[in-house]
């Protein structure tokens, strides 16, 4: 289980990533963390003609506070998220999700900006980012776009980023005054991907829930926002009819898929029983 | 044919360059190229743990590690490990503990252990097996790779624990 | 020198008055002197000499070896269930960068003839020939049709890229129903798709069903599963031309087996062949089989006259290492309303995939359901019906505890139905129901004989272990907060130490007897070749134990070498948990009879009664008064370096082989019991395995630290298929879940600590006493586990009957989706 041949370069400025993703078109893949990628190059499911490595590129990782905003560099490891104080303190959904994650070798190579890119619907830090409403920072040769997480994640494997364009960053707004998170997983085993998972986030006053997200992973082709549940909980007390309400709403909100263990009925049932774990998570 | 890409490493203290296929990953370096079999290969998908190494002095798959991008870096396998004593006491309880059937996966645990027994020194029996779920063992049925670890938590500090 | 020693006395066997090093302890470091102790090795927990190689990642599997001009091979393999070759052009690939050649089917059984794995003694049983590279039609997706050798691997897959096959699909059967219709026959030649049916009456069995106050029935599933050995198979075989000779390093259990068919199919004079194993990375029954792709790696070395190696990477590992399991079975306990069981009814399915496996076959897994299911009980009544049927799947085969786990989980599920209706409890049930303690030599209905089994002792022994009563007292009062717990017993029998009976009267060519030869070196250490081989469990290990006390030598004296049929004795190797009990007590005879010529040559040397000498820690000494007389060093020295002082008709003999056939009964049995207790998530279907238990009567334990890590290592496998693991196809048999990230297999997050105690009733049958312990653990827990769940969903009178148990069977049965 050997890849196919391919090149290799590891450009040291975004400029020159730049001109190799010019030059090579689809047949370059970037290469950051490679957690996700290598195995998929192991198994011969994909055979780029070249591998642009950005591990050389300065200034992608990183976690800094700049204002209101949480600022994560794209090539931030999982396990830097995992044990960043920062993170912990203004992001707290995030260092939550992150020790879910695979295991400690994948988080100390993994990151953020390659989990996001690669999108995959059963990733942590997809729902994490429409849960948070974050950021995401795409540059081109032509510059900086931002594009908010909620419009980031078009289909499976499926994102905005365009050719030529890669993550630099995510901006996250800081936790504010009686904002809490929760996230919860359904895995069978410790570190796999969720059968269902949930991330989510209320404001709190009193048991008053507002601006609230939920946000699903592992049901849908993207990240899932239960917008119905969300509606069936904004400016409700939580309790266990806004929690039924919300339960009932799941039905109509999420359409899964099966996978080779868990059919759509099981994950439904499933979501519905995460929703009402969250809220107590979040009242808790 | 793709070119091969120059890389220097510094493989268990020793510095070397090599001209290197850019789609061997780490774990193929480390064995076929320099001959250090003591990590293995098993399922190349990032799974099993087996081929666990440690990159700038922090675990990584060697599966889903190219070789070219530990250009400017330090690994360390286990037989460094072993020589420079770093391991010894695990290993040691992992021998008295009978932690280890086969062997295929000892490699990979000792490393993912050792990171541990650094990182979180004061982990109980359940953040043990937490920490040690992405190390696949076929053979023991962990709890005595778990005693061996815990006794070693548990030991006062002595010379080789780092 | 052939007086029996009382197996329950093994100390015996050691030297005696005087002192002997002891094994160190576990936790005790370099600075502590070891501790003195009269007591011999067999019996305690010495940490294995061979694992300090293994720590330091300084072992040697068969991929680490590297010759000059090794070629890498790779199969190009039928991406079809069911197909026929139109058209295979290989003519591209072969020209690819770093390939050496390309050879289709044809082309390679000039040089290895086919097989058909049929036993004498499996009355009926019927399978294709099969070849190295599946000729014209491929029978399962991933069956091999090509092969390409190259310089590297890479290139190797490179050009399988380039081979161009034009397939003409054919009508599938992966439903075992279907398969048994026959509405499509997979072998026409054959006539129907049945491989091998059985089925088995005792005299009287309707009459005796038709008293029974209360008869249950169930059906129940069992997923596919796979081995998943670390060290996925692999072989380096090595053909030199010149000498039309033949060097195998093969990840095997039997290396002997092998041998023998290598010689046979490849036609090289069998002397011409050796196959040698080096460390090997975990087998459970995976690597004691013939596959076509390393049988076409031998004929490849010895077609392109240089070594060839295949590894078979994780994704072929999954396609085609042997399957196992894959059955549904529905069984009837008919009980008094006492609850004294009558009698069981059995009526098993298997599916086995389009080949029986060579050359053990595939009709032994469903033929061990009907041997053994109801095993640990004490009815008279019995039938059982059985089906082995072909599919369009990979083939199954033996893997670790073979049959077991389907019989245990059938026996103890429809067990524990049985004590439910009738409002019993399950352990007061069994105890009802257990044969008994004194009821020896025994008889089951199925024909097997048990020598002697222990399975009262082990009931106490698990129920005061877990402290049964306390635990329901906590499931009670758990289950008033919508806490739902379960506890889940599950009695068994094992077979172990297979006599010929099980193969060779079957006409196949695997030996069931093994030998050791042990050597006095000149410096009085101690040399013992074994036939059993290593995979890890420590065989080598317990050997080291044996010998040393056989002896009368330190543990450090003794190197044990196995797996090299060039070196050893010839033997059957590791399966059926025979290693410990076959070939530990072939070590122990022989590691007596040196002991006997040492004092031959010690007698003659110090010109005394040799009745008055006796080996004990490394010098012969005064039997009497324990004072040394003469280092064996010394017996060494003289023995090989100055024979002339010997006297002139004398000739010493330190080196001697003995061998041991276990004859008296067809298996030696094992019985035990083990205990799950679990928590189920009414809400997702999720169970969390809270603690296992395990009471195993294994007969002599030679070396507890080992037996009980092993025991565990095998209820890891049984919860394995119980929660995780099962080969998922599709309709058209594609295999769904062909990766280590879709097949699941335990890791150390999800799994429980367990207990494990003993009972020991060692088997009079051999000196030393051993019965095995392999396979145990795999054996039982399944259905420990199964009774756990239901003990747990009884509440909701809901029930499972399929593993694994997922959490969406479990919603099911819940009524939840």
């Amino acid at each position: 289980m050997k890849p196919s041949a391919f090149a290799y370069a590891r450009p040291r400025a975004l400029e020159e990533a730049f001109a190799l993703l010019d030059k090579h078109g689809e047949n370059a893949k970037l290469l950051a963390g490679g957690q996700s990628l290598l195995a998929s190059l192991n198994m011969r499911l994909a055979a780029p003609e070249i591998l642009v490595d950005i591990g050389a590129i300065p200034g992608l990782d990183g976690i800094a506070v700049r204002g209101q905003t949480l600022v994560i560099g794209a090539r931030t490891t999982h396990r830097a998220i995992e044990r960043s104080e920062a993170v912990a303190k203004h992001a707290p959904l995030l260092a939550q999700a992150a020790p879910h994650i695979a295991h400690v070798a994948i988080r100390n190579a993994g990151t953020l900006g390659g989990s996001l890119a690669m999108a995959d619907p059963a990733a942590e830090w997809p729902a994490c980012c429409v849960a948070l409403q974050a950021t995401i920072v795409v540059t081109s040769k032509k510059g900086e776009r931002r594009v908010a997480a909620t419009d980031f994640f078009k289909d499976l494997y499926t994102t905005a980023l365009g050719a030529g364009e890669l993550i630099t960053a995510v901006e996250i707004p800081c936790v504010e005054k009686g904002e809490r998170h929760a996230f919860l997983e359904l895995v069978r085993r410790r570190g796999d991907y969720a059968i269902v998972g949930l991330a989510a986030r209320a404001r709190l006053k009193g048991k008053t829930l507002s601006g609230v997200q939920l946000v699903y992973l592992g049901v849908g082709v993207t990240p899932v926002q239960a917008k119905g549940a969300m509606a069936a909980l904004e400016g409700k007390t939580a309790d266990d009819a806004a929690i039924r309400a919300a339960q009932d709403a799941i039905a109509r909100d999420l359409e899964p898929n099966a996978d080779i263990y868990t059919s759509a009925e099981a994950k439904r049932h499933l979501a519905r029983v995460l929703v009402a774990r969250a809220v107590a998570a979040l009242v808790g | 044919m793709e070119d091969r890409v120059e890389a220097t490493i510094t493989v268990n203290g020793t510095r070397l360059t090599r001209r290197i296929e850019p789609r061997m990953h780490l774990i193929d370096f480390l064995r076929e190229e320099l001959g250090l079999t003591g990590s293995h290969v098993s399922c190349e998908h990032g799974v099993c743990g087996a081929c666990t190494v440690r990159v700038d002095g922090e675990i990584r798959r060697g599966c889903l590690t190219l070789a070219v991008q530990a250009d400017g870096r330090t690994v360390d396998t286990v037989e460094g490990l072993s020589d420079s004593g770093e391991l010894a006491v695990l290993q040691q309880a992992f021998h008295e503990r009978n932690a280890l059937q086969c062997g295929y996966c000892t490699p990979g645990m000792l490393l993912t252990a050792q990171a541990l027994i650094k990182e979180h020194p004061e982990a109980t029996r359940e953040e043990i097996r937490e920490f040690m779920s992405g190390n696949l063992c076929r053979c023991t049925g962990y709890q005595a790779i778990i005693d061996a670890i815990e006794t070693v938590l548990r030991t006062p500090r002595t010379e080789g624990v780092r | 020198m052939n007086d029996r020693i009382d197996p329950h006395r093994l100390d015996a066997l050691a030297p005696q008055a005087s002192e002997v090093e002891a094994p160190p302890k576990p936790g005790t470091t370099k600075t502590a002197k070891p501790a003195k102790t009269q007591v011999g090795y067999v019996g305690q927990s010495v940490p294995r000499a061979n694992a300090k190689r293994l720590l330091q990642g300084r072992g040697a599997y068969t991929d680490d070896l590297k010759f000059p001009r090794l070629a890498h091979v790779v199969f190009f393999r039928s991406p079809h269930a069911h197909a026929r070759l139109k058209k295979l052009d290989l003519s591209r690939a072969a020209r690819q960068p770093g390939v050496i050649a390309a050879f289709d089917g044809r082309a390679i059984a000039d040089y290895c003839t086919p097989w058909v794995a049929v036993l004498g003694h499996l009355k009926g049983i019927k399978s294709p020939p099969q070849y190295a590279v599946a000729i014209d039609r491929a029978c399962w997706q991933g069956e091999a049709v090509a092969a390409i050798v190259a310089e590297t691997r890479a290139q190797a897959e490179d050009a399988l890229g380039h081979v161009v096959a034009e397939w003409e699909e054919l009508p599938v059967v992966t439903d075992m129903e279907d398969a048994l219709a026959n509405r499509t026959v997979i072998h026409p030649e054959l006539g129907d798709n049945i491989c091998f049916a059985r089925s088995f009456e005792t005299e009287g069995f309707d009459a005796a069903m038709k008293k029974a106050d209360l008869v249950v029935e169930e059906t129940y599933g069992f997923g596919r599963h796979t081995g998943v050995t670390m060290e996925s198979r692999v072989i380096l075989a090595d053909y030199n031309a010149a000498e039309h000779s033949l060097t195998v390093y093969h990840a095997t259990q039997a290396p002997h087996m092998m041998q023998d068919i290598f010689s046979r199919h490849l036609n090289i004079p069998e002397a011409n062949v050796r196959v040698i194993c080096k460390d090997v990375g975990g087998s459970f029954g995976i690597k004691v089989h013939v596959y076509p792709d390393e049988m076409a790696t031998a004929a490849l070395s010895v077609m392109l006259r240089r070594p060839v190696k295949f590894v078979a990477d994780r994704l072929e590992s999954f396609l085609t290492d042997i399957h196992a399991r894959e059955h549904k079975a529905t069984v009837r306990l008919a009980c008094m309303k006492d609850g004294t069981i009558v009698g069981f009814d059995l009526d098993d399915l298997t599916a086995i995939g389009p080949y029986s496996v060579y050359p053990r076959t595939s009709g032994i897994e469903g033929n061990q359901v009907v041997n053994l299911t109801g095993g640990p009980y004490a009815h008279k009544a019995y039938r059982a019906k059985m089906n082995v049927v072909f599919t369009n799947k990979n083939v199954t085969c033996q893997y670790r505890a073979v049959g077991h786990p389907i019989a245990v989980a059938l026996t103890e599920a429809i067990v524990d139905l049985a004590a439910q209706k009738l409002g019993m409890d399950p352990a007061e049930f069994r105890r009802k129901n257990l044969i008994a303690d004194d009821a020896y030599p025994y008889s089951f209905p199925s024909g097997l004989k048990f020598e002697k089994l222990s399975h009262h002792q082990c009931l106490d022994k698990l129920l005061a272990l877990m402290d049964y009563t306390g635990l329901r007292a906590e499931q009670a009062a758990l289950r008033k907060q919508g806490i739902h717990r379960g506890i889940g017993l599950a009695a068994m029998i094992e077979v172990t130490n297979p006599s010929p009976a099980f193969y060779g009267v079957g006409g196949a060519r695997i030996s069931a007897q093994d030998g050791a030869t042990v050597r006095l070196e000149p410096t009085g250490m101690v040399t013992c070749l074994v036939s059993v081989t290593e995979q890890g469990q420590g065989t080598e290990g317990v050997f080291t134990q044996v010998c040393a006390d056989a002896v009368g030598v330190s543990i450090d004296k003794v190197r044990v070498i196995t797996g090299d049929t060039g070196v050893t004795p010839y033997g059957g190797g590791t399966w059926a948990s025979r290693g410990a009990g076959i070939g530990g007590e072939a070590v122990l005879q022989a590691g007596k009879a040196l002991r006997a010529n040492i004092l031959d040559i010690a007698a003659a040397v110090l010109q005394v009664d040799r009745a008055t000498l006796d080996v004990r820690a490394n010098s012969v000494v005064d039997k009497a008064s324990g004072e040394e007389r003469l280092p064996l060093a010394e017996v060494g020295r003289i023995g090989y370096f100055r024979p002339d002082t010997l006297p002139m008709k004398f000739q010493a003999e330190l080196t001697v082989t003995r061998h041991y056939t276990p004859r008296e009964y067809g298996f030696t049995f094992t019985n035990g019991i083990q205990a799950s207790y679990v928590e189920v998530d009414t809400d997702t279907g999720f169970v969390k395995l809270l603690r296992h238990w395990c009471v195993e009567d294994c007969g002599t334990v030679i070396n507890p630290l080992l037996v009980d890590e092993q025991i565990r290592g095998g209820i890891v496998q049984g919860i394995g298929a119980a929660m995780l693991e099962e080969c998922l196809y599709s309709a058209e048999g594609q295999l769904l879940n062909g990766s280590l990230a879709d097949y699941l297999v335990p890791m150390t997050g999800d799994t429980p600590d367990i207990e494990i105690a003993h009972v020991s009733t060692p088997t009079r049958q051999s000196e030393l006493g051993a019965k095995g312990v392999g396979e145990a653990g795999t054996a039982g827990a399944p259905g420990a586990v199964m009774n756990a769940i239901n003990d747990a969903l009884a509440p909701f009178d809901a029930r499972v009957r399929v593993q694994p148990f997922t959490p969406e069977r479990i919603l099911k049965a819940l009524g939840k989706i």
